[in-house]
């Protein structure tokens, strides 16, 4: 359990928030929801539709594709961003793999929320660009 | 040594459960464990029951509607869609008694008349609490693998494997700010004439805020409404989420220039200025230089948390500005085995809250059905008691799920929470296992199954969505939505069927004739 101000001192470490100020911060803070999840917890469910978008404020997860773990989520980290965007059923599960404390933000409040916060969009997308580089990578 | 009342029920002493809490989770609670036979105390602090209703909201009207007359017969399982606010029986006496304490002024209950209908129904459904007995402390104890529950209370000890806390979510909670201590919480607001010709500055813009601010309306000078976020309107959200509609006031107010300011700003600091006036300096959140704000009174409506007491130093988690205990899909404590909470603490178990659309368990309505759900639960886990679980023939299958969507109302107050399960039975056939939480039969994998509930996605459209689990393997089928919610239907049935058959084809057993 972290208090608003604890919370808008996490998020000011992370990269996807590193342009806000600390009032824009806050502001998250209140529109996104702190949540914690107990160890071996789903959190997104794949193939359900739904769900909603993740920023990892302490513990580990992992993504897991059809039984198979892909990947690990800790601190900083967001998740759930790509399901919403397409309107799809998430691909993955992502599973705490420890207690996992959060911030989420509804799907259907997420376009709202980029759009009013450009600058989030804007280091969200070099994260996605990250991922689409690591993955290409990957497989040549 | 038993201390209290004399006559009053449960001295201190060992039982099987404890339950914490005479508001409506409370009493709800307590009648179900009584309903499948589970031995049980009840203790209160409170001096009757009703708990945060004997009380609050301030301005004496609920958020919760009950329609003395609505589409379906009175006292029946489907009028519970309608009747947010009477608790749930199976004695035929103490059903549906909300509407019985509404005088036609208004479908949303004052709150004595909601005070009334919780006594009455603790008086006909014969629930016994030991009233003024106040909870100081918890131990825990371990002993040969069991876990007991030391409850130390003003009225002595009571030992217990499971603890149930139905204390609501009723301590005011008052953000981090310098001269914070200059404002006042929402529960020790003042009678309204107090304000008369006043500059308000209300901190929060939720429902308890704006439920404030329409009640100023009529006295305060000036109101002003103030918190980082954009205020949210359950109008817009389509659901429950958001300042419920009969609050809107204020928000109109603002938008057409009459007396009222909603603002997106943090508060920075407060200070009285010699002449005694609260100054706030606020910071904009929406990208606006900062605002200081004079006012005459200023009220932080900033929420409230749970009273947990020492269970968090035991180990129970909590999370979020409101403290809420973690907990599993069955509203037990997930770090602290053998509490469970019911009434608004069950908030904790947050489902798979699909669209971003909570439970409903932080209100009568929700809160109400999870405690049935809890005493079945606690009777077949903890206390080996056999629940009956009938037979259901695939031949009356489809006819059953279709009126589960359409009457069922568990599943239409808490929608993509609670859901109704049928499972092919090993030893062959179909058996109803009740309703049970939805995350629960998503993430607790077991025999084939099928489970159903209502969803809403915040588009306005409340509809059915059948989950097929068949070996292992988890998939949802939302049914196609119908404004008027008319779902016994030809078209809903053969909706059913489809998805019906290939269960029953995996599970070996012949589909209906169609």
């Amino acid at each position: 359990m972290a208090t608003r101000e604890e919370l808008v001192d996490a998020l000011a470490g992370f990269t996807l928030f590193g342009d806000l100020t600390r009032p824009q911060l806050t502001s998250v803070v209140h529109l996104m929801e702190e949540v914690l999840f107990a160890e071996g917890e789903r959190v997104l469910r794949q193939g359900l539709t739904g769900s909603g978008f993740f920023v990892v404020l302490d513990g580990e997860a992992s993504v897991v594709v059809d039984g198979t773990e892909r990947a690990k989520l800790t601190r900083g980290d967001f998740f759930g961003e790509a399901s919403i965007l397409l309107g799809q059923p998430p691909i993955a599960d992502v599973v705490a793999l420890r207690p996992l404390q959060c911030l989420v933000l509804p799907g259907p409040q997420l376009e709202q929320f980029l759009i009013a916060n450009p600058r989030v969009l804007y280091r969200m997308l070099q994260a996605q660009t990250r991922r689409l580089q690591s993955a290409q990578r990957f497989r040549s | 040594m038993t201390v209290g009342v004399p006559g009053q029920p449960f001295p201190a002493g060992a039982y099987p459960v404890v339950v914490i809490g005479s508001g409506p989770g409370g009493l709800q609670v307590s009648h179900a464990l009584a309903e499948v036979g589970i031995d049980h105390a009840v203790i209160s602090q409170d001096p009757s029951p009703g708990g945060m209703f004997r009380r609050w909201p301030f301005f004496q009207r609920l958020l919760s509607w009950t329609k003395p007359h609505a589409p379906v017969e009175r006292g029946t399982r489907a009028y519970e869609r309608y009747d947010w606010n009477s608790l749930l029986t199976m004695r035929a006496s103490a059903q549906a008694l909300q509407p019985t304490f509404m005088d036609g002024s208004s479908y949303f209950p004052s709150r004595p008349e909601m005070e009334a209908n919780l006594a009455a129904f603790t008086e006909r459904a014969r629930i016994a609490v030991r009233y003024g007995c106040t909870w100081t402390g918890t131990r825990v104890e371990e002993r040969a693998g069991a876990t007991t529950f030391v409850v130390e209370t003003s009225d002595g000890e009571y030992r217990c494997r499971v603890l149930v806390l139905a204390v609501g979510v009723a301590e005011p909670h008052v953000p981090d700010a310098p001269g914070i201590e200059l404002a006042h919480h929402y529960g020790e607001v003042k009678p309204a004439e107090a304000y008369a010709g006043k500059r308000v500055l209300i901190l929060g813009k939720q429902n308890s805020g704006f439920e404030l601010a329409s009640g100023l309306l009529p006295w305060a000078r000036q109101i002003v409404l103030s918190s980082p976020s954009p205020a949210s309107l359950s109008v817009d959200t389509r659901s429950l989420v958001g300042v419920r509609a009969r609050y809107v006031q204020p928000y109109e107010d603002h938008v057409l220039g009459g007396g009222v300011s909603v603002l997106n700003a943090a508060t920075g600091s407060i200070e009285q200025l010699p002449d005694g006036v609260l100054r706030a300096h606020l910071h904009r959140s929406d990208g606006g230089g900062d605002l200081v704000i004079d006012a005459d009174a200023i009220i932080a409506a900033t929420g409230f948390t749970a009273p947990l007491l020492d269970l968090p130093r035991l180990g129970c988690q909590v999370f979020g500005a409101s403290r809420l205990p973690v907990q599993t899909p069955w509203w037990e404590s997930a770090t602290l085995p053998g509490v469970f909470f019911a009434g608004t603490l069950g908030q904790g178990a947050r489902g798979l809250r699909k669209h971003g659309i909570p439970s409903n368990s932080g209100a009568v309505h929700g809160a109400r059905y999870n405690a049935r759900v809890l005493a079945r639960r606690l009777a077949e886990n903890r206390f080996g008691m056999g629940i009956h679980r009938p037979v259901v023939e695939p031949e009356t299958l489809i006819d059953f799920l279709s009126s589960e969507i359409a009457d069922a109302p568990e599943l239409f107050h808490q929608r993509a929470y609670l859901a109704r399960v049928i499972s092919v039975d090993p030893a062959g056939g179909l058996r109803d296992d009740g309703v049970q939480p939805l995350a629960h039969a998503v993430d607790a994998g077991g025999p084939n199954a099928i489970f159903v509930t209502l969803e809403a996605d915040g588009s306005g459209a409340i509809y059915p969505v059948l989950y097929t689990r068949i070996d292992g393997a988890v998939n949802e089928h939302p049914l196609e939505p119908d404004p008027l919610l008319r779902y016994d239907t030809a078209e809903t049935r053969g909706a059913i069927a489809s998805v019906v058959g290939p269960l029953l084809k995996a599970s070996g057993i012949s589909p209906p004739a169609s």
